[in-house]
């Protein structure tokens, strides 16, 4: 077979370049536009954001008023305790609809295009999750004033408290990237939900978040103290309430830092190398 | 001529349960503005030589060029040069047409402006200016692929690759599209389309490679290839299977081709469509064999798959067609393939 060489013509896009800077200006738009097409695609299904705020609201209003009384806490009111529980549950079960987003648009084929345009090849992921991130940004707003409502009063001040929703919120971003990691495996989004909350389940409730883990059988103890969750349960209890802080706050976010180290270029392997 | 698409001994196997050879040393050329169809039933490899040419899957073996640009050491340039448009639908039926255009635009890094004209330019052309600010959800399944085609468009690709771009289609959908393709080739676009139906390919290719297993066997202009074949195909029904072997054995010296009985039907490809019709009808006559069916058409992908192979192409996954699976593409074929590849159970998925 005989090769001839075409120049390449004129196009309308902006010129292909190996340079690192270009690159990286083009990985960060790209992003943006994956992340504003994700944003845009929530406006449109409603219904999934209403679902999102509505179960934690239901999850507040059980343990505040059905389980809650049966709870001792230590120091502080059972709704104080619970609070930041109930923010770090809501924001690992967003982290989901991380892996069941990518699992759908695997399904329907816009991973191949995408996968076939001259975008970075990050960016499909980068734009899911920074979209995941700001609708848990949204929900841990909603779930502040839900909170007031049923008298939660953090005692540390604003400053703190902020500090405890952007600790959580980074947490949720990690966990997201492993997220996508279950989203890419999947061979559908029903698959990737399957496996994700089983993933989730114990590590939201074998963890400090609903009760004390000195109630627990001793050999829960270990692991509902220490493991990831829990860490950041218990770290963002101490932001918001008051108590020992540091020691919390590093290993939820060594933890934080783990995760992204380990799944982002895992997770952009996966991408890359899906067949 | 110089080459705009070039595969050359492409090889690709998929591991796993059933290990499947979907390109087994696939070579063609595609001239520059030329528009070459690659013809095979489904599972034949058709879309993962498409995944390959447009970089989303590595070769095991073998070499891709486009525009003289290997794909896989040049992936991020062959991107910028091409354009594709799906058997799925690939767009977000969560955004409207417009907003999916856009974004398209946006990821080929046009600039804002550029984006926003684009995509209304695009919009028009393809019809869909009065649904370009609706949801993809209340989309028509022609729409869709309309939309689809303008958003493989929106960076004005030299060459563009179209798999199976009207599978699913009606026929009046079909026909639209079809002239949407024809028009683009009069600007000069390259095109390497992927179809399963010869009278797709006989419409829009000037040459044709025939695919299956993962390897070209025939190749040529439709006219060519059809040549090859006879230009008509003979079809009658019979009454009982007993007729339908006399007939087969009747037949057999109508053209140079065996006739090949399906059930109660006979089929053989002719020459000459009306003589042998006649010598046909005269010979039943004959026996006293009333056929229920009598029919002379032209040739079909099927046909030309059985003068090539011996086999009709529609024996391998033949369900496809009506399935609903929103799989994407190359998932679809490499299960097809190993349905294919299973003997006990031809067209069952995994």
């Amino acid at each position: 077979m005989t090769t001839g060489t075409i120049a390449a013509p004129t196009l309308t896009g902006a010129p292909h370049s190996d340079n690192v800077l270009h690159r990286a200006r083009w990985a960060a738009s790209d992003t943006l536009t994956i992340t504003k097409r994700n944003l845009l695609a929530l406006t449109r299904i409603p219904e999934a954001l209403v679902f999102g705020i509505i179960q934690p609201i239901m999850f507040v209003l059980l343990f505040r008023y059905v389980f809650g009384g049966a709870i001792q806490t230590e120091g502080t009111s059972y709704v104080n305790y619970l609070m930041p529980g109930i923010f770090v549950q809501t924001v690992c079960f967003g982290a989901v609809s991380t892996s069941i987003g990518l699992a759908e648009d695997l399904q329907k084929g816009l991973i191949e295009r995408f996968r076939a345009l001259p975008m970075a090849r990050s960016a499909v992921l980068a734009g899911r999750t920074t979209a995941d991130l700001i609708r848990n940004v949204l929900v841990v707003a909603i779930m502040t004033a839900v909170g007031f409502l049923v008298d939660f009063r953090p005692t540390t001040g604003v400053l703190a408290y902020l500090a405890g929703i952007l600790l959580i919120l980074l947490f949720a971003y990690s966990l997201s990237w492993g997220f996508a990691v279950i989203g890419l495996s999947a061979a559908n989004s029903e698959t990737a939900q399957v496996i994700s909350f089983p993933l989730l389940f114990p590590l939201t409730f074998a963890s400090s978040a609903f009760v004390p883990v000195a109630d627990m059988p001793s050999w829960l103890q270990g692991f509902a103290t220490y493991q990831p969750v829990s860490v950041t349960v218990t770290a963002c209890r101490a932001l918001m309430l008051g108590g020992p802080t540091a020691i919390w706050v590093f290993q939820s976010l060594a933890w934080t830092l783990g995760f992204l180290v380990l799944m982002v270029p895992f997770a952009v392997h996966k991408y890359r190398t899906r067949t | 001529m110089p080459y705009a698409i070039e595969a050359d001994s492409l090889r690709k196997t998929f591991k796993g349960k059933h290990e499947v050879r979907a390109l087994d040393g696939v070579s063609f050329g595609v001239a520059e503005g030329t528009v070459f169809g690659l013809l095979g039933p489904n599972g034949s490899g058709k879309t993962t030589a498409v995944r390959v040419l447009t970089t989303i899957l590595k070769p095991d073996g073998g070499k891709a060029l486009v525009l003289g640009h290997d794909v896989t050491k040049k992936a991020n340039l062959v991107r910028s040069l091409i354009g594709l448009a799906g058997q799925y639908a690939a767009v977000d039926e969560n955004l409207t047409g417009r907003e999916n255009l856009q974004m398209v635009g946006s990821l080929n890094h046009l600039g804002r402006a550029q984006v926003a004209t684009r995509a209304k330019e695009l919009l028009d052309q393809f019809n869909l200016s009065d649904a370009g600010d609706r949801t993809l959800k209340t989309y028509s399944g022609g729409m869709r692929r309309r939309l689809d085609l303008a958003a493989a468009l929106v960076a004005r690709p030299t060459v563009l690759f179209l798999d199976e771009p009207t599978t699913g289609l009606d026929p009046q959908s079909r026909n639209d599209l079809w002239e949407v393709i024809e028009s683009l080739v009069g600007g000069g676009t390259t095109v390497l389309l992927t179809t399963q139906y010869l009278e797709e390919a006989d419409r829009l290719a000037s040459t044709l490679s025939v695919i299956d297993h993962g390897r070209v066997i025939a190749n040529g202009s439709p006219a060519e290839l059809k040549a090859d074949l006879g230009a008509t195909v003979l079809e009658v029904g019979l009454e009982s299977l007993g007729e339908a072997q006399r007939t087969a054995e009747l037949f057999a010296t109508l053209g140079s081709h065996t006739p090949t009985v399906n059930g109660t039907v006979v089929e053989v490809t002719v020459d000459h469509g009306p003589e042998s019709a006649m010598a046909g009808l005269r010979s039943l006559d004959t026996e006293k064999i009333v056929p229920t069916v009598f029919t002379l058409r032209e040739p079909s992908l099927d046909d030309v798959f059985l003068a090539l192979t011996g086999r009709r192409a529609e024996d391998e996954g033949e369900n496809e067609e009506v399935s609903t699976d929103v799989t994407p593409p190359g998932r679809r074929e490499r299960r097809r393939d190993r349905a294919a590849g299973s003997p006990t159970a031809p067209g069952v998925r995994p």
